[in-house]
């Protein structure tokens, strides 16, 4: 303890002489490949020119998609060397998301832990309900540049479902959203406003009827209609660019925190945590922070009913090992004949047998720690925040709470800590009242 | 170099004057001893060529009777192992017909895929076909394969245009698989002059023979195909000959092999009459 502490001292005025560089609402807008204050031993730098983290991500996908996979490289590059994009994703983040969201110091939650100084990162405030509008901001106007005229999409809990739906309606675009047949019956509150929104729900029944097998629909989607169509990936994961072009979309998460949190208590926050699903939210809040030695960051993967049920968990770092799938070499939830297993989580946005392939280096770099909580541990958190602070979180944040409860007691009070809270919980009433014998 | 297999059948084929037969099943699939029944059957019900499928629970590039077919496999307990098994098996009693495993990347990655090419090499695989490995992925897997004397079989498709189509032939050897159209395996079926366009801008950029894949199904088409390629690739109408002839456990019946070895007859007079 004593030697972490001395970390943090070393560590604070060094990032007070170094004031937020970034301007609130540009992240897109700058190039990961510009080395600017990234040093050499930057963690800020990847992917590289092949989109590897390490031995992670890459592009493994059919012939079929290559051309187009560069072709949206070149225009992503294109797009963020473009003043005009950053802006227009400003405009939109502003006036049509309601960014930045608050950064709310949760106190009661605080004092009944009686540990961390908790703070929420409100993600859930957004348009939409989550963070995933910001990355769907990001990827439709660079498929308007790009000319295509029809998008396709998976979903999980439906939360990105929603939010390409929503970005389809606003520009006016035909969308297809492709959704496990079992999530589209355990998510029916976001199903129907899909619909409401224009979007063409296809209910996928082939293999297990979850997110891996929608991502594969899609992806057969596109491989047939690949000439007029954009692939909206609502993770950080997939085929090169994706997953660092997801990244910068969702770091605004990331860049917001870094700048209210020096004015709410001028310095940087001391612990970070987030779940993982496919990753999106955790990597936009951990990016901007990765080079910051002092700032300790957990990541929470889906326990389900526990890492010791085979297949009863969609914890793929904790419990997979690395192999290749959806374009990407990460983290994978498989048997050992390499056959990609279905997982187990409570919260469909989670229950995903894969991770972004930077969170896979992040864990094997050892800079991020992941964690696992399970849906018992999960429910009892999302009921804890509910009675605590009055806000019903999803339950992907509830598991990012759930490690919290267990962390923050240990940590000083005067730990700095940031969870994002990156989806509200109406989605999931039913699964929730469900689960704790509740009749609706 | 077990690659020559591959030149010597297209080199045989062209001086009979007509396109090769390639026969795609998947190992293991309804059950492991109906697949080797079927597998054995093929080259005297008039296979030239044999892809035999790794089954993989994701393959995200086939229609759904081939990821049925994929999954009655595992289901009746497929693994790698096995299917290197199958290729002993069919080794042991055919030594001339060329035998290609096509399949995704994980499983051979986990396998782990050193081992598997060693492995592969000795079963007597003559080549390899992984979707998911692109040219600008070559160190992963193809160049080791070539290294240990295996073909990396490479697909061509409408959307490589000219300026990708030498990434493509690069490393490619036995043949180039041309995917007829912009789509998944089994689903719609080719412009056949289009087809033909395109085999015939291909071969300007090789020596190598190209085959024809994806949506072809009945003699008829395979014949019209095969006029202007050196291969024609049926797979999506041999298992579903499969999936029409299973019990109700799932597993092969007496019908089975006959029906899929009859297809392959049928398809295989219409190509010589051609």
């Amino acid at each position: 303890m004593a030697a972490k502490m001395t970390t943090h001292a070393k560590a604070q005025p060094a990032a007070k002489k170094a004031p937020a560089k970034k301007v609130v609402g540009q992240s897109a807008g700058k190039s990961s490949k510009v080395a600017g204050p990234r040093g050499a031993n930057s963690m800020r730098t990847g992917p590289d020119d092949r989109g590897f983290f390490g031995m992670f991500g890459g592009r493994f996908v059919a012939e079929t998609l290559m051309p187009l996979i560069l072709e949206l490289e070149k225009a992503y590059d294109d797009a963020r060397a473009d003043p005009k994009f950053a802006a227009e994703i400003a405009y939109l983040n502003t006036h049509y998301s309601g960014r930045p969201s608050p950064l709310y110091y949760a106190d009661r939650l605080t004092k009944h832990l009686g540990g961390a100084k908790i703070y929420f990162k409100r993600d859930e405030l957004n348009h939409t309900g989550s963070h995933k509008i910001n990355n769907c901001l990001g990827q439709i106007l660079l498929a308007r540049r790009m000319g295509k005229t029809r998008i396709i999409a998976e979903t999980g809990a439906g939360q990105h479902g929603v939010a390409v739906a929503t970005v389809c309606a606003k520009y006016g675009m035909p969308c297809e959203i492709y959704m496990g047949a079992t999530d589209v019956e355990r998510q029916s509150p976001n199903v129907a406003r899909m619909k409401l929104l224009g979007a063409k729900v296809n209910p996928v029944t082939s293999g297990a009827g979850t997110l891996k097998d929608a991502m594969n629909e899609a992806l057969r989607d596109w491989v047939t209609n690949v000439r007029d169509t954009y692939y909206l990936i609502g993770t950080a994961a997939g085929p090169h660019p994706y997953p660092a072009m997801v990244r910068d979309f969702q770091s605004i998460i990331g860049d917001e925190v870094r700048e209210q949190m020096l004015a709410a208590e001028g310095r940087l926050p001391d612990t970070l945590v987030a779940c993982i699903g496919g990753g999106s939210n955790a990597i936009g809040l951990f990016h901007p922070f990765l080079d910051d030695k002092s700032v300790s960051i957990y990541g929470v993967e889906a326990g389900g009913h526990g890492l010791d049920v085979p297949n009863g968990h969609a914890a793929s770092m904790n419990g997979g090992k690395p192999g290749v799938l959806h374009g990407n070499r990460t983290y994978l939830l498989q048997d050992d004949d390499g056959q990609i297993l279905e997982g187990h989580s409570i919260s469909a946005g989670l229950d995903y047998p894969g991770v972004g392939p930077e969170h896979s280096w992040l864990k094997d770099t050892g800079r991020v720690k992941y964690v696992y909580a399970t849906d018992k541990e999960a429910l009892h958190a999302l009921q804890v925040c509910t009675q605590q602070e009055g806000i019903i979180p999803a339950l992907e944040p509830a598991h990012a709470l759930a490690y919290i409860l267990k962390l923050a007691p240990k940590l000083p009070k005067s730990n700095l800590l940031v969870m994002n809270l990156c989806g509200r919980g109406d989605k999931d009433l039913f699964t929730v009242a469900k689960a704790l014998g509740m009749t609706i | 170099m077990t690659t020559e297999r591959i030149d010597r059948r297209f080199a045989e084929l062209k001086a009979k004057g007509r396109a090769a037969l390639v026969t795609f099943v998947t190992a293991g699939d309804p059950d492991y001893e109906t697949s080797k029944q079927i597998l054995l059957g093929l080259p005297a019900a008039g296979a030239d060529i044999i892809e035999l499928g790794m089954p993989f629970s994701d393959p995200m590039a086939d229609g759904p009777a081939i990821q049925l077919a994929s999954q009655r496999a595992l289901k009746a307990g497929q693994n790698m192992k096995k299917t290197l098994e199958l290729v002993r098996t069919f080794r042991a009693k055919d030594t001339v017909t060329p035998l290609i495993l096509m399949g995704y990347y994980n499983p051979i990655y986990v396998y782990p895929k050193e081992r598997f090419l060693v492995d592969a090499k000795a079963a007597g695989v003559d080549g390899l076909i992984v979707v998911d490995v692109p040219p600008e992925a070559d160190d992963e897997l193809c160049v080791p394969a070539m290294e240990l004397g295996l073909s990396f079989i490479r697909l061509a498709t409408p959307t490589t245009d000219a300026k990708r189509l030498p990434v493509v032939l690069a490393n490619t050897s036995g043949f180039v698989y041309y995917v007829s159209i912009t789509g998944i395996t089994g689903t719609a079926a080719p412009d056949v002059a289009a087809v033909h366009q395109q085999v015939k801008r291909i071969k300007a950029s090789t020596t190598l023979p190209v085959a024809v894949g994806f949506g072809v199904k009945s003699p008829e088409q395979a014949k019209a195909i095969a006029r202007g390629a050196d291969g024609v690739v049926v797979g999506s109408a041999l298992v579903d000959a499969i999936r029409d002839t299973v019990g109700p456990d799932g597993h092969g019946t007496a019908q089975t092999a006959p029906r899929v070895l009859g297809v392959v007859k049928s398809l295989a007079r219409g190509l010589a009459a051609g």
